[in-house]
């Protein structure tokens, strides 16, 4: 397998990164009210994390170790920056929908994680389609869980019909309880593949994030900590 | 906007209607991560609090007199993640020196906070809705005091849960997942006070 094709299938199968990482937990629970919702934050997220991937693959030789984090989040934020204009001007409905949540791509783990254990250490190429992989992988993983609330909670699929009218729509599912719920359920079903996975004796604890740690057990919100590591520790890559 | 009365019901609103972590999902992280006992959670809320109110001052000052000044808006975002990144730093710093009691209580829980979404979350909504900077401070006092009120509430019913016997499945995360939701529901019941 190439390595374009192989960063693409890592991002969307092997470490999906809402269903097998849990990062970017905030924004999945917040906007998948329904599928469109959805479909629209994981391609905006998608288009931050393969571009700022990409650049600060291309900068990875200038930008020093130890203000790499800072130099992460300007051209992170310049970027969520620059997509949030465009989609004022052009999708806004879209931008109506998603709201604030636009600008907090800045703090999405995700993009910092995948920044600080992929494009720092790899070149602009596969650095671009592990960005493109991931995005995806996110996108993917948002849509369904939109769609199921939107199912659960309206009984239409992308503002389509598809229950029959008999359906009393769940109302609590489109509001922020069912997040929770669904997210529940998620996590349950990921925990029972693992302990089965255990149980056949397959190790799963190389499915982590960039830091080295469980996100959904970790404290550290945005990985605020690597702003105050100025031991000059630099990690091979993990990959 | 700034009359007693407005800023009240903002208090109420931003606090328990329309609650950070229970129906707007901002401060995720912290919330599930650091509510495994009260104390710590009561830590955290403090640091919250104290930051929170403190970066939506200095980004409404910030945005008023520089960016509206120049007229820079669209740079918001990157000025305020900066802003507040360094203003913890700073902060950090100060309690240190001036405040090492206040620090020793608070220290742990600050540069966890850096990047926790609430603080931007909140300095970007301050501008979304053209609160002015009083009515800005307010607004992040209150959303502080509403992830603090909900961090505790959920850190109490952890510390007695940890003797219920749960599936295996939904032992750690999911349970606690499935206690949020249930707390939301009981705060939509907050939706009609207003």
């Amino acid at each position: 397998m190439s390595k374009v094709t192989e960063r693409l299938y890592n991002g969307l199968v092997k470490e999906n990164p809402t269903f097998v990482l849990m990062l970017g937990m905030c924004p999945t629970l917040a906007v998948t009210t329904s599928a469109i919702n959805g479909l629209g934050m994981g391609l905006t997220t998608a288009a931050v994390l393969a571009l700022s991937n990409m650049i600060i693959s291309v900068f990875r030789k200038i930008i020093p170790n130890r203000v790499r984090i800072p130099a992460f989040i300007v051209i992170i934020a310049s970027f969520v920056t620059v997509i949030q204009l465009l989609l004022e001007a052009y999708i806004p409905a879209l931008n109506d929908a998603l709201g604030v949540y636009i600008p907090l791509i800045v703090v999405n783990c995700i993009i910092l994680g995948r920044a600080e254990s992929y494009a720092y250490f790899n070149p602009p190429i596969p650095s671009l389609f592990d960005g493109v992989g991931m995005g995806l992988g996110f996108t993917v993983a948002l849509t369904c869980i939109g769609a199921v609330r939107e199912l659960l909670g309206a009984g239409t699929i992308f503002g389509f019909g598809v229950m029959p009218d008999s359906y009393t729509p769940i109302g609590i599912f489109v509001l922020a309880p069912g997040a929770f719920f669904v997210l529940a359920c998620l996590t349950a079903l990921q925990n029972y593949i693992k302990l089965k996975g255990e149980k056949a004796g397959k190790d799963r604890s190389r499915f982590q994030s960039g830091c080295n740690e469980d996100c959904m057990n970790c404290s550290d919100s945005g990985c605020a900590r690597r702003f105050y590591d100025t031991g000059a520790e630099k990690k091979e890559g993990e990959n | 906007m700034d009359s007693v009365k407005e800023l009240l019901i903002l208090l109420i609103s931003s606090s328990l209607v329309s609650n950070v972590v229970l129906s707007q999902f901002l401060g995720l992280c912290p919330f599930l991560g650091v509510s495994k006992k009260i104390k710590t959670a009561v830590g955290m809320g403090t640091a919250v609090i104290f930051v929170i109110t403190l970066a939506s001052a200095v980004a409404g000052v910030i945005y008023k007199y520089v960016l509206q000044a120049f007229g820079v808006e669209y740079l918001q975002t990157i000025v305020f993640i900066l802003v507040i990144a360094a203003l913890v730093q700073f902060v950090e710093m100060f309690l240190r020196k001036a405040m090492p009691s206040l620090y020793e209580a608070l220290g742990v829980y600050l540069p966890l906070i850096t990047t926790n979404c609430a603080v931007l979350g909140v300095a970007l909504t301050n501008v979304q809705k053209e609160y002015g900077i009083l009515a800005g401070i307010v607004n992040g006092f209150a959303t502080a005091v509403g992830f603090t009120i909900s961090i505790v509430i959920l850190a109490g019913l952890r510390e007695k849960m940890e003797y219920n016997d749960v599936p295996k499945a939904f032992q750690g995360m999911p349970i606690v997942l499935i206690t949020a939701g249930l707390m939301a529901i009981a705060f939509c019941g907050f939706s009609g006070l207003l």
